[in-house]
Order: C-alpha cells, then structure tokens, then sequence
C-alpha cells in the first residue's frame, strides 16, 4: 500500500484510531523513545544552549542558502565530486538513470533517504528494470511488505516483531522467527549478497559542508557505509537546505540529530565522504551529488516558511505530537507526516488538499519544544490554517458562523442580545447542541446569569 | 495602578462563577480594577481556525478599550496567549501599544507581579493540576499556579502523570477531529484518576470543559474546577 492519498487523511485517522495493534505498536515505540531521550537530553546541562546554536545555524544558512550551495558545489568539484542539480523529482530521477544507464547498472544499493522517497526513485529504478534494494532494516521491511514508511527515522516503527517475522517469513522464504536479534541476522545474510554485487550506490545525505565539500551521513547499522563504498558509483541525494557552513558546525549538530531521532548519545557510525578513489582508496571511483530542489524554493519565498527548512529531519516533533501518537504516520498520506510534514507537504509539493493537515493539530505546542532547531512548528500551522481560509479553503458554513460571529462580538450590545436569546432558547427547553461536540462530549449549560450581569448588579449596590 | 478585568466570552457566559471567584481575589489583596463593559472576545477562536481578518478586527477593539490601564488580568492562560503571543502576528507596533507586555494570566498576576504566594484559601480535597498547553508552553507558567495551590490549607496537590499532556480540546480542533480529540481526553482522565484525585484544576476553563464535556458523558467520577475557585474559597 504505497497510499499517497491525501484526501483520504479523515478516513485514515478513524481506521488508525481503531486499529488496535497499529496502536499497541506505535505506543510501545515512542513511549520506549520518548522516556530514552529524556534520559539522555538531561544528561547535557547546556541543552537548550545547543538548541539556541543549532537554530542560530540553521536560520543563517537558510538566509544564505544560494551562497553556502555554490561554496559547496564549489569544493565538491575540486574534490572530484560531481555536482548536478535538480529543479524537481522528473529531473533528479532522470539524471539517477542516466547514470544507471552508462554504468550498466543492474543492481543498486540504496541506504536510508527520505528525498529518494519524495521523488519515487525505488519504483522509478525498478520499473526501469533495475533492482533497487533498501539496506536500512526498516526500510527493508517496508519495501518488503510495500509500503511507506511511517516515521522518517523509525521507518518502520507501525509493525511489531511478530509482523515483521511473519513478513520475512511469506517474502524470503525463511522460517518464522520473532526474535530481533535472528530477524536482523535473516536481513543481513540477505542484504549482504546484494552490497558484494551491486553496480550503484544511493544514499541520501544528513549535512552538506560548504567549508570542505563534504558529504556526512549518521546511520546506526552500517549499510550507508557499505552503499556508500562497495558500489563503483555511488549518487547522493540531498535536499537543498541539507547544507551546513563549516566541518566544526557538526559537533553540535551530532549532539541534537542522534538524541533527538532515536535517544542516543551518539549514532553507531558517521561517514564523511570528501572525493572518489583517485584521491581515496577507500571510495567508489565515481561520486555524484544532485541537489534536489523539488519544492523547497515554494517555502524558501515565504519570509514565514522557510523556518521549515531549518528542519535537519529528526522526526523528533512527530513522537510528541499527540495526534501523530494515536493515527501514525500513514494515516497523513504525505511522504512527510506528523506536525512538520503539516507544513511541509501543502508548501513544499504545494498539494491543496493538504491543508487539511495544520488543522490536525490542538496546537499544544511540543513539536516545537522538542525540535532541537527550534522550529516554531505550531506557529507555522497556524499561519497555514491562515493561507488555507484566505484560499477559500473552508466550508461555507463555517464562513458564514464566523460572519455572524463576528458581528456579535464587534458590538458588546449585539453580543448581549445574543446571548439573551440563548438564554431564552434554553429557558423554553431547547438545548442547543453541536453534534461533533455533543456526540461524545455534555455540552456545558449557559448560565441563568452571565457575569457582566452579576457585575453590573454588584457595581449598581 | 490601573487594573482591568478581562473575562473571556464563554467564562462570561458559561462560567461566571470563574469570573465572581477572580473579582473576590483581587478584591481581597485591595487590588484596584475596573471591568470594561465593552470587551466581548479576545478574537481567539477565528484566529485558530484561520479567520485572521475576523481575529484582526476584535484585537483592534481589544486594545482600544484595554490600552489606558497599565495591567490587564485574565483567569484564562489561553486568552492570554492569544493577546500577548498571537496579537503581535496580527497588529504592528503601533496598533499593539504595549498590550502584549501589559497582560497576565491570573495566578502569574497574583505571584509575579502582586508576590502573593498564598489567597488564604481552604479546600479540603485532593486536586491535580492540568498545565494548559497555552499557559505552559505559551507563557510559561508552570510554577505560579502550584506555588498558589500548595499554598491553599487542607489542599493535598497531587501531580498526576503527564501533567503536561494535551487535554485535545485545541478549540475548534475538537469539532473538526472530534474522534481524537476525545481520545486525548480520554488519556488525560485516566492520568487523573490515576492520581487519586478528586478534582482537575487548571488556569484554563476551556480545557476544563472539555474535560468534564467527556467524564460526565461517559460517567467518570472526578469533578473539574477553575484554579480561581480554588483560590477564592476563603
């Protein structure tokens, strides 16, 4: 089920709310997260000074984003690096292919990339005839069970062991087994075969680095470093805002990035991959790099948005977002869920039907009290909810309750009259009632008196 | 010192009882205050649900009956967010006159600017407090609600787990998404009831009703109450 049906979300929300496995699932993982990260956060004291840093970064990159690109491009290419840029998806997987194409690719290596996701590139290469596999564990459940993933750094957070096992089982033949450490063992035998023959590596890219060029990538098992290396070609894929100033701004970013997306200290393996094997051994021969535009410009022209790029895609706000908590991911519909890709999929991919998303929200505020680069992620919804009504988004019937509504509170005497005629409505025994409130929730009773009437018997004493 | 009262639309009309409790406190510590019978609503409600020139219109009229007075004081976090973080999105410097800086939510008034840590207030039950989203992650308070509390005789303040959990009501979010909004409320009842409370309190009637809208629906036995009826009980 690759379902990118954003129309649906309403659908998806009852079906995850009663899913109770989906639900069980998804409880234990970000519980099990969320109480790990406290730990490990309150361990640094200078944590929101880190938070502060990493903001500061983030908005001065993004302000000079055009400059930082072309220093970076500019290194890249002295390395040895190839840089190519891609306006949008059609053009970013033309050039994967073209690629592919020359090189003979029949196999390809893929680590964990949410751009490549964005722009279909898996689909895209296997209908091309060339078999893509994914080598991050999650990832590799998805594409196995088809499909996307529901968290962008747990991809596969929505399944227990025992679907996972029962999945290994009916797709590659072996025999059930629920255990994480066999499960992970069934992978890499798999897995492994696949890297010692594979023509192409894809990765995606955690930080760009102006300063020296530099492509860094944080993983936890090692299949990025193996995409990244065995292969005689390897491709990058990178959103344009995945670049960063200088190679020392990483000490603060692998503090917030590893902490924030799976409550660690520190990933297991960083790979910082400067130029091809004629100035390395240890690297493919050939190193592409395509900046993937796709979207990002439509928030970069927004003086409000582009906050959202400062984004370094930890997926932190999604764990504490309470409606992420109950519905998942799928149930967005959107290649980013949770509150960020709230913002993200209706600016970014500029879908209209999604701006039904930034009214999911209550609008509690965590996603923006855990996002390490302090994105004000409530904020930005809320603007969105803006743009969604000047775009005559809303029902008519909503329009027309805020009309009057607004009319009663501009003129304190309207707003009187009005709430005496409700009280005369509820004294002749009709109770006005909403249905989307009433159905679950009493609806409070309108007192005999308000308290402008309480004061101005008081006052008149 | 001038003082004004600003009592938010749905406590004027659903709950004044809020609104007495909140006069009775202020009057008890001398605090001088009037309460401008022209204020209707902060504009909150159209400002959430996207209608921004609606929410424009009623933050101008806002500030026009509300700039003379050097302190504004609410007892809703909420209310209080929205004119002291929201209206700054929607009027220019000019037009905002400093309101932003002028307004408070009741139990940051009474601790902050007033330093009354204790109404002399008596309630002999078991209370927990629910942290608004708007008054904790908006304004920021967390402590000067509980300093009042545990300072309220024969109170016993229980902290129930996940104090700081959304209650799902977000305004109209809990029209427009009612399933998961009650679900949310849901969690937050049995965080409660958990404790062993016999009443949720909190700075914000709207998270309240919401609250209680579900318990009593549903027949769950803990009882809701505004923070100023704590208070006000002497």
């Amino acid at each position: 089920m690759r379902n990118h049906d954003l129309t649906k979300f309403k659908e998806n929300v009852l079906w995850a709310l009663t899913n109770q496995t989906l639900r069980k699932n998804l409880n234990r993982a970000i519980t099990h997260t969320l109480s790990k990260r406290i730990e490990v956060v309150s361990e640094l004291t200078n944590w929101e000074e880190l938070r502060e840093k990493a903001h500061n970064i983030r908005k001065h990159t993004i302000e000079n984003l055009a400059y930082y690109l072309e220093n970076f491009e500019k290194k890249a290419t002295e390395n040895g690096i190839k840089i190519l840029w891609a306006k949008d998806a059609a053009e970013a997987r033309s050039y994967v292919i073209d690629i592919a194409r020359r090189i003979n690719a029949k196999l390809c290596v893929k680590s964990k990339s949410m751009v490549t996701e964005e722009i279909g590139l898996r689909e895209f290469l296997e209908e091309k005839g060339i078999e893509t596999v994914e080598t991050d564990l999650g990832e590799f459940i998805v594409q196995l069970a088809n499909e996307m993933p529901s968290h962008i750094t747990a991809p596969a957070m929505h399944k227990s062991r025992d679907e996972i096992g029962k999945l290994f089982a009916e797709k590659l033949g072996v025999d059930f087994t629920n255990e994480p450490e066999n499960l992970t063992k069934i992978a890499r035998r798999f897995l492994r075969e696949k890297f010692l023959n594979a023509d192409l590596g894809i990765s995606g890219a955690n930080f760009l680095v102006a300063e020296t060029g530099s492509i860094v990538i944080v993983e936890n098992e090692g299949n990025a470093g193996l995409s990244t290396t065995l292969p005689k070609v390897h491709i990058v894929i990178a959103g344009i805002e995945k670049v960063i100033p200088r190679l020392v701004d990483l000490t603060i970013f692998f503090k917030i990035l590893g902490r924030s997306a799976t409550a660690q200290r520190f990933t297991s393996y960083v790979s910082i991959i400067n130029a091809p094997r004629n100035k390395k051994p240890d690297s493919p021969e050939e190193i592409y790099v395509i900046l993937v535009d796709n979207g990002r410009t439509n928030l970069l022209r927004s003086e409000k948005l582009k906050q959202a790029l400062y984004c370094i895609k930890c997926g932190a706000c999604m764990l504490a977002c309470p409606i992420y908590q109950r519905v998942g991911g799928h149930a967005y519909g959107s290649i980013y869920p949770g509150p960020i890709g709230s913002v993200l999929t209706p600016v970014q991919f500029a879908f209209d039907e999604a701006l039904i998303l930034p009214f999911a929200s209550s609008l509690c505020g965590k996603c923006h009290e855990i996002c390490p680069v302090k994105i004000e992620i409530h904020h930005l919804l809320l603007w969105l909810r803006h743009k969604a009504v000047e775009q005559d988004f809303s029902p008519w019937i909503e329009k027309l309750i805020f009309k009057l509504w607004l009319i009663g509170m501009k003129n304190h005497k309207l707003y009187e009259f009005g709430a005496k005629i409700l009280r005369y409505i509820r004294k002749i025994g009709i109770k006005p009632e909403l249905k989307n409130w009433s159905k679950w929730r009493t609806f409070p009773e309108i007192a005999p008196k308000s308290f402008r009437e309480i004061w101005r018997r008081q006052e008149s004493k | 010192m001038k003082v004004a009262l600003f009592i938010p639309c749905y406590i004027d009309q659903f709950y004044p009882e809020v609104g007495v409790a909140t006069v009775k406190i202020l009057k008890k510590f001398g605090i001088k205050f009037d309460y401008p019978l022209e204020q209707t609503c902060c504009g909150q409600p159209a400002f959430n649900t996207g209608y921004w020139k609606e929410a424009k219109s009623l933050a101008i009229k806002f500030v026009k009956i509300f700039s003379n007075f050097d302190y504004i004081v609410s007892p809703s976090g909420s209310c209080t967010s929205m004119i002291k973080i929201f209206y700054p999105e929607l009027l220019n410097e000019d037009e905002l006159k400093n309101i932003a800086q002028k307004t408070f939510e009741l139990t940051e008034f009474l601790v902050k600017i007033m330093k009354i840590d204790s109404t002399g207030a008596e309630f002999d039950h078991k209370v927990t407090y629910h942290d608004s989203c708007h008054a904790l992650r908006e304004l920021g308070i967390k402590e000067e609600p509980r300093i009042l509390l545990r300072n309220v005789k024969k109170l016993k303040l229980i902290e129930m787990e996940n104090s700081e959990d959304c209650c799902g009501f977000g305004g109209t979010f809990s029209i427009k998404f009612p399933e998961i909004s009650i679900d949310m409320a849901k969690y937050k009842l049995n965080y409660a009831l958990n404790s062993g409370a016999e009443f949720i309190t909190s700075t914000d009637q709207s998270c309240l009703m919401h609250i209680d809208g579900y318990a009593r629906k549903n027949k769950i036995n803990i009882k809701t109450i505004h923070i100023a009826q704590i208070l006000a009980n002497f």
